[in-house]
């Protein structure tokens, strides 16, 4: 089947056939995936080498004249390594690019500390104007680039190995209701879907999926979410739990503002920030960060007690 | 070519910004290359903005935009009256230029090393739709579309000698060449201010990489005008040698 990347590269190649002012900037990451679209398009398929502040750099030139930049790397190269790039040589200019990263937080769990970058959601949501899509499933891939396309606004498309079994029916900009419950509501970002649910069998919880993680969706939760308990009405609380990959306490502030006119509890949980300087599988981590469904039945059904 | 700017007028403009009586040409390292860049170089004009076969200027050390900001104004780029707010809240003239406030200024600029990768950027868009239009000019079946082929406009970017201690130049430097990107220009204006130094010259990090390289006094407005001729295939660049930076 498909991988999310593999979706990513059809979707670049015709998204660059179709539309001459659509490019693509790589550091040497994927190229060989790109190799078809560099023959037919050598002025916009542009690699600089591992040259990332060029690339960004590139990027915001190319946005100044119009056209709708794709720049792709390794998430902590995209993200992390030329920060400033993209707060001055995109956001400052009043452009805007789509950024594709693969590795997603700790795809390569082997990789290590270098190749895992759990914070690129939170440090892109410090800079003004990110979309921030986050997919769970490879067919989820096509309605959110076709988006991102579609705007002159920063996109950045988080791709990951992890996946959910199926696709959802989603919107983009829109928290797509899984299922709705009476107790509590637990919010699930892209590949944590799956976790999440099978942590809380047997509680009776509003699920939201979210697959666009910025702007968040305040909207469909406030619609989604059961009313608080109404034993001891003045001390009504909602509970609202956040399943993320990122980084712990990633999206906890836009839940919070989300709220502000409810009182609510907040369980955020997500990628400690730790320097865990461990190796072995993904699933190894998810195990070590309380991630898998197990470490998440604990402290969800903690909560929602 | 008609001369557009009385240079005298500049000293004027900066008055304006500083509130000080005179200005020794010294006191603005960038000012002889913004003047004869603007007076005699660029394809620019106010009424122009917009065209896409305008020359791109990109002030990459945003530092010191005075002399930036009363070129601009000689230029006509806006009334000389905006020039007394310089830095004040409500002024469109910040300490470094921003794009979305200043008329004429393609690239917000400020912090070092952005650019001339962002300059390579704008000149590799630049060819990519030159060659869609070439493509569209060719293609038989839609003749009526056939025009002559368009000038290609010029990419001037302008950095310090400085301003090269930044890593990220050195990546543009070195894909630049590679890339032929023969519309691009980098104008250095060295006044001996990079901290370490650059042993063998500025112009010898460009010309390993591919550049033509010209080394020209700074001052000399002549000598810059000569120096800014772009040769074909591959990048140029003017390392403007001014007096040394004190204190």
């Amino acid at each position: 089947m498909d991988t999310m990347r593999d979706r990513f590269v059809t979707l670049t190649h015709a998204a660059l056939d179709r539309d001459p002012k659509v490019a693509l900037v790589l550091a040497d990451i994927s190229v060989p995936a790109f190799e078809p679209a560099r023959s037919r398009h050598p002025d916009r398929v542009i690699n600089v080498g591992i040259r990332e502040q060029l690339m960004l750099g590139v990027a915001g030139g190319l946005a100044i004249e119009g056209m709708r930049p794709i720049a792709h790397s390794y998430a902590p190269f995209l993200v992390e390594r030329a920060y400033e790039q993209l707060k001055v040589s995109l956001g400052h200019q009043g452009v805007g690019a789509i950024l594709a990263s693969v590795g997603a937080s700790y795809d390569w769990s082997a990789g290590g500390r270098t190749h895992h970058a759990p914070a690129d959601v939170a440090l892109l949501d410090a800079l003004p104007g990110w979309h921030v899509q986050v997919p769970g499933h490879p067919d989820e891939v096509p309605p959110l680039f076709s988006d991102a396309l579609a705007r002159r606004e920063s996109v950045y498309l988080r791709l990951s190995t992890r996946q959910n079994a199926t696709p959802r029916e989603i919107v983009p900009g829109r928290l797509h209701v899984v299922r709705r419950g009476r107790r509590g509501t637990v919010i699930a970002v892209g590949p944590m879907l799956d976790p999440t649910l099978a942590a809380i069998e047997g509680l009776d919880l509003t699920v939201l999926y979210a697959t666009t993680a910025r702007p968040f969706d305040a909207a469909t939760l406030r619609e989604a979410m059961p009313p608080a308990p109404t034993v001891l009405r003045s001390f009504a609380s909602h509970d609202v739990a956040l399943v993320e990959p990122t980084v712990e306490g990633t999206s906890s502030h836009v839940v919070s503002a989300a709220l502000v006119d409810r009182p609510h509890r907040l369980l955020a949980l997500g990628v400690p920030r730790v320097e865990l300087r461990r190796y072995g599988t993904p699933e190894d981590h998810d195990r070590a960060y309380g991630l898998d469904a197990r470490g998440l039945a604990e402290r969800l059904t903690r909560f929602f007690r | 070519m008609r001369r557009r700017i009385e240079y005298r007028d500049l000293h004027h403009a900066l008055t304006r910004m500083t509130g000080a009586e005179k200005h020794a040409p010294s006191a603005t390292s960038t000012l002889d290359a913004l003047y004869v860049l603007y007076d005699r170089v660029l394809d620019v004009a106010p009424e122009r903005r917009d065209d896409p076969d305008r020359d791109r200027f990109v002030l990459s050390k945003g530092h010191g935009p005075m002399a930036y900001y009363a070129v601009l104004a000689a230029r006509g780029f806006f009334p000389p009256e905006v020039l007394d707010g310089f830095g004040g809240f409500d002024s469109p003239l910040g300490h470094h230029p921003d794009r979305s406030h200043v008329p004429g200024v393609e690239v917000s600029s400020g912090s070092l090393g952005h650019g001339l990768p962002i300059a390579v950027g704008i000149a590799l868009a630049l060819r990519a739709k030159r060659q869609h239009a070439d493509v569209a000019r060719l293609d038989v079946s839609r003749p009526h579309e056939a025009t002559v082929a368009p000038r290609s406009p010029r990419v001037v970017v302008m950095l310090g000698d400085a301003e090269l201690d930044e890593g990220s130049n050195h990546e543009a430097i070195a894909f630049a060449a590679r890339a032929q990107l023969d519309s691009l220009t980098a104008i250095v204006i060295d006044n001996d201010s990079a901290s370490l130094g650059w042993p063998g010259g500025i112009a010898t990090r460009f010309e390993g990489e591919g550049w033509l390289a010209r080394t020209v006094d700074g001052r000399d407005h002549g000598a810059l005008e000569r120096a800014l001729v772009a040769p074909p295939g591959r990048p140029l660049a003017v390392i403007a040698k001014v007096e040394p930076k004190h204190g």
